[in-house]
């Protein structure tokens, strides 16, 4: 019985979620050591082997199946349900989870970080956990504990090094937004609760409201779910909290938990058997926007971390984009528009999952390496750690969009959805694709500057000149995402083979037979070509400087003879003059020191980029707030037989409501 | 067949004769003799054989630059048709591919450029991803129009499709989606009034010095590279700007050089009578040319 129960694949993607949530658990029992650690990696892998197979099994057959537990809590029997489109939104959470446990080995060992080890490997497994819960469940109330738990983990994992004060302002910034965006979702499963009259989610395209109604569950779940996702301007907490997580961490939240935002936008969108023009307009402008303005602010951070983090704005942006257009055309009756849109927008979910996590492992070794997060400060690093520097190559590219890794594949379905409606009557969805070429444009800028001033060049500081290799542990799952970044851009189709069971159970059957209009096999051709071709032009050159006199020298200083690491552009000056077209967008503070007589003293030039919406909009207003609840605190004053006295009383009125 | 022949070979030895027009061309404007028309020709070879520096702090990425920009630029020749002649590779969505190939290039280019820990060369590729950034709009803006008037996302009918009617039916449009296109064929090239091709006065160059490093063959490949790319930037303008075809195959590939020497002639003139812009106005044109391009739209969808 119980064997031919673990032949259905759901039953045993359950068992891998409940094994990454206990993954940490035995490592709080054993007090010393490394082995709770090693344990809780071999229990994510373990638990990734077992779901994999079972969700891409799940997905090629589209099945789905539900589990119904009838616990005897006051929100009725709890539903689980895997159906495509959850299974697809597991596969960044099992990803990336056993790749980032792996790296944490190398990254956060036992031995060195003994007093925040097991609590953040306790809370890894369980936000791993929370956010394949969030996915599977199907009734409101177990969704918003599981959203809880989610979010409370990130909160324990973020602010694993607490003694910093700037990483508890992150943790206060991320769980005050977590929680506005969870109030937001309240709103959204009363009001599901009031007019469906259960906890239950309704069925896809089964929820017939008023248009007043609806437009408030869209706009509840846009808050609550868009503030997850990290669109614009409910963004704030993101960056700042991603920057501060030790990088494994980041990983995860970057590259997972902002997919399970889009994983609650694309759910509420299902129930609805008619989504209105205007929700694909809105999510298109919010998806637009959020691209630009989060690559336009990404360039001018100096953070390296923090540049990611913008980064993930953007791409979430073109993933939101992306759902846009489908909604758009959707409600427009346009078949292969809204493949292309939707296809692109889960594409790129995978995508991101794969090289985001890339890139914030390799911020991790650089970290590790070089002892600081300031990409001034780095610099020659490729010389002392080349197979994190070549790895790191491949995510940087892959990020930007080009060929032939997997973005460019994912951004050429949303290019010829845009290019399509060029010969719309009204073709105001293709100018979508200039928008779309100056995101990719300001994205090689960005990325250019992140990986060319913190590999390339000469040390700038005795940190980074006495970097070292990051160990296997750490190469290891960079060298997995890389390579499925790769495998993304010259076979597309294999990825699409995943996201056609996910795009039919949201568009309906048949919504993925439609021919693209580009065969895959021309990202390979491409890709191949590309590849071939610069390695044997790499060769050919090689081969030629060897034939001819090759020899080696400083760099050219154009005539100045002594040139020192410290006068290399720096990647404040790189972004410098991008920043001074995008002034509005881009608010930076320099603070210069006045050079003043003939022999001027030593001076000082700094430079940060700023928080616009949080320091200039959202701060003030808080504490404009603040002073008028300042009432509200003198409930809070620690007298514990008050507090005794409170609960008593909210006891009573319960029972009085009951009644 | 013999298309496609006559398409590779074109690529692989036309473009450096351009450089050697324009050169010619600024020399008589100058009332210089000049130098031969072959002179690119005798400089990459000299170049192939010449010994090559390589600075301490570089790595492998230095050495990678040169050849994955100039395999990217190659492949992108594949996509282009030259005159009202079919591209050997062509398929929905290859212009994409042809402008992504570009930023490609471009992205190896100036991390190759911060490989040499050079202030100058960072410079350089600062400016250089900059501008290009701002051109990248101008040309999808110019590729959408194309793209309505012809009806397909693919670069060989697109160009094809503007014959003679469509310039009478779509005159204005064209017009200034030509001119906007010029702003970015003269800008992603480095030409004057953008950047200098031929100071190396280094505070005021974006191109030239990002390459100061390279030397020997590594140099070649660059110099080869670009030529190509400008090589291919001006197919993209002669096309539609030369709307006629005979009918027979070798007329119109003689056409086809043809205008294209007379393209580099237009450059060589524009370089002799203009001078560089100051760098803070180099974004305004690109603007400029954005909005020309966007214009083009408009009057296409009305």
């Amino acid at each position: 019985m119980f064997f031919d129960m673990l032949r259905d694949p759901a039953v045993l993607v359950l068992c891998a979620i409940t094994l990454a949530g206990c993954s940490g658990f035995p490592g709080l029992l054993l007090r010393h050591g490394p082995l709770g650690q090693r344990v809780a990696s071999a229990a994510a892998l373990l638990s990734s082997l077992i779901a994999l197979p079972s969700l891409i099994y799940l997905l090629f057959w589209r099945q789905t199946s539900s589990f119904t537990l009838d616990w005897n809590l006051p929100f009725g029997p709890c539903e689980i349900a895997l159906d495509p489109l959850s299974a697809f939104f597991l596969i960044p959470i099992f990803l990336v989870f056993p790749a980032g446990s792996l790296y944490a080995l190398g990254y956060w060992p036992a031995v060195s970080r003994s007093t925040s080890e097991r609590s953040v490997t306790f809370f890894y497994g369980l936000l791993a956990c929370a956010m394949a819960l969030v996915v599977v469940a199907r009734n409101g109330a177990l969704f918003m504990i599981a959203w809880e738990v989610m979010a409370l983990s990130g909160y324990f994992l973020l602010v694993a090094e607490h003694a910093e004060e700037e990483v508890r302002g992150a943790g206060t910034v991320y769980l005050v937004a977590s929680h506005l965006g969870a109030a937001a979702l309240m709103v959204l499963f009363s009001t599901l609760l009031l007019s469906t009259g259960a906890f239950q989610f309704p069925a896809a395209c089964s929820l017939q409201l008023s248009a007043g109604l609806s437009a408030l569950v869209f706009c509840a779940a846009l808050a609550g779910f868009g503030s997850k996702a990290g669109l614009m301007p409910l963004h704030i907490w993101l960056p700042s909290a991603h920057a501060n997580a030790p990088s494994h961490v980041s990983a995860i939240l970057s590259g997972v938990m902002l997919k399970v935002g889009i994983y609650g936008i694309l759910r509420v969108i299902s129930f609805f058997p008619h989504p209105p023009l205007w929700w694909g307009a809105l999510l298109t402008a919010a998806g637009l926007t959020s691209a630009l303005m989060g690559i336009c602010i990404a360039s001018a951070q100096k953070d390296i971390k923090r540049l990611l983090a913008y980064s993930s704005i953007e791409n979430l942006g073109i993933i939101c984009t992306g759902i846009g257009v489908y909604l758009l055309a959707a409600a427009s009756g346009n078949r292969l528009l809204a493949y292309l849109g939707l296809a692109a927008a889960l594409f790129h979910v995978l995508n991101h999952a794969i090289f985001k996590p890339l890139l914030f492992f390799s911020a991790g070794s650089v970290i590790h390496a070089a002892g600081t997060r300031e990409l001034d400060r780095m610099g020659g690093l490729a010389k002392r750690m080349p197979k994190t520097a070549f790895l790191s190559l491949c995510g940087a590219v892959a990020i930007c969009g080009l060929p032939p890794f997997n973005g460019f594949a994912s951004e050429m379905l949303l290019y010829l959805g845009f290019f399509g409606e060029a010969q719309a009557g009204a073709p105001y969805l293709a100018l979508g694709a200039p928008v779309l070429a100056l995101v990719g444009g300001v994205a090689v800028i960005s990325f250019v500057k992140l990986y060319g001033i913190a590999f390339l060049g000469a040390p700038r500081t005795e940190g980074s000149a006495q970097s070292h290799e990051a160990p296997f542990s750490m190469l290891a799952p960079m060298g997995l995402l890389a390579l499925l970044a790769m495998l993304g851009g010259l076979f597309p189709q294999l990825f699409l083979a995943l996201v056609n069971p996910a795009l039919a159970a949201l568009a309906g059957p048949g919504a993925d037979a439609v021919a693209l209009p580009i065969a895959p096999v021309w990202f390979a051709v491409a890709g191949g070509c590309l590849l071939l071709l610069s390695v044997a032009l790499f060769l050919f050159l090689k081969g030629r400087s060897k034939a001819v006199s090759a020899a080696t020298g400083p760099t050219w200083g154009c005539g100045y003879l002594r040139p020192a690491a410290s006068i290399q552009y720096t990647g404040s000056s790189f972004g410098a003059l991008f920043g001074s077209l995008a002034a509005p967008v881009i608010r930076t503070r320099i603070w210069a020191g006045k050079v003043t007589g003939v022999a001027p003293a030593a001076t000082k030039l700094s430079y940060t980029p700023e928080e616009t919406v949080l320091q200039r909009i959202l701060l003030p207003a808080i504490s404009i707030i603040g002073v008028g609840f300042a009432f509200v605190r003198r409930l809070q004053h620690g007298e514990v037989h008050v507090y005794i006295l409170y609960i008593f009383a909210t006891l009573l009125l319960l029972m009085l409501w009951v009644h | 067949m013999i298309d496609t022949l006559l398409h590779v070979v074109l690529v692989l030895a036309m473009p450096p004769l351009l450089l050697g027009v324009i050169g010619k061309t600024k020399a008589a404007f100058a009332g210089r003799v000049g130098a031969p028309f072959l002179q690119p020709y005798y400089d990459l070879s000299r170049l192939m054989r010449k010994g090559v520096v390589i600075s301490d702090t570089t790595t492998w990425i230095f050495r990678a630059g040169p050849a994955v920009t100039l395999a990217a630029t190659l492949f992108a020749a594949l996509l282009v048709p030259l005159g009202k002649h079919a591209a050997p590779v062509s398929f929905e969505g290859d212009m994409i591919l042809f402008a992504y190939l570009f930023a490609l290039g471009r992205f190896f280019t100036t991390v190759a450029a911060l490989d040499t820990g050079s202030s100058f060369e960072g410079m350089g590729a600062a400016r250089e991803v900059t501008f290009s950034c701002l051109a990248e709009p101008a040309l999808f803006f110019a590729l959408i129009t194309l793209t309505r008037l012809s009806g397909t996302m693919s670069l060989t009918p697109m160009l094809n499709h503007v014959t003679s009617p469509v310039w009478l039916a779509a005159g204005a449009s064209l017009i200034l989606l030509l001119a906007g296109l010029f702003v970015v064929l003269l800008a992603e090239n480095c030409r004057i009034p953008f950047d200098d091709p031929n100071t190396h006065l280094e505070l005021t160059m974006i191109h030239e010095v990002m390459v100061l490093d390279h030397s020997g063959p590594y140099f070649g490949c660059i110099l080869y590279g670009a030529a190509l790319k400008l090589y291919l930037l001006g197919a993209l303008f002669v096309n539609i700007a030369v709307p006629f075809a005979s009918g027979n195959t070798l007329v119109d590939w003689a056409l086809f050089a043809l205008s294209m020497l007379v393209l580099a002639v237009a450059i060589g003139v524009v370089e002799s009578v203009m001078a560089r812009l100051r760098l803070i106005r180099v974004p305004q044109l690109l603007v400029a040319a954005m909005i020309l391009t966007a214009f083009s739209l408009v009057l296409v969808v009305r």
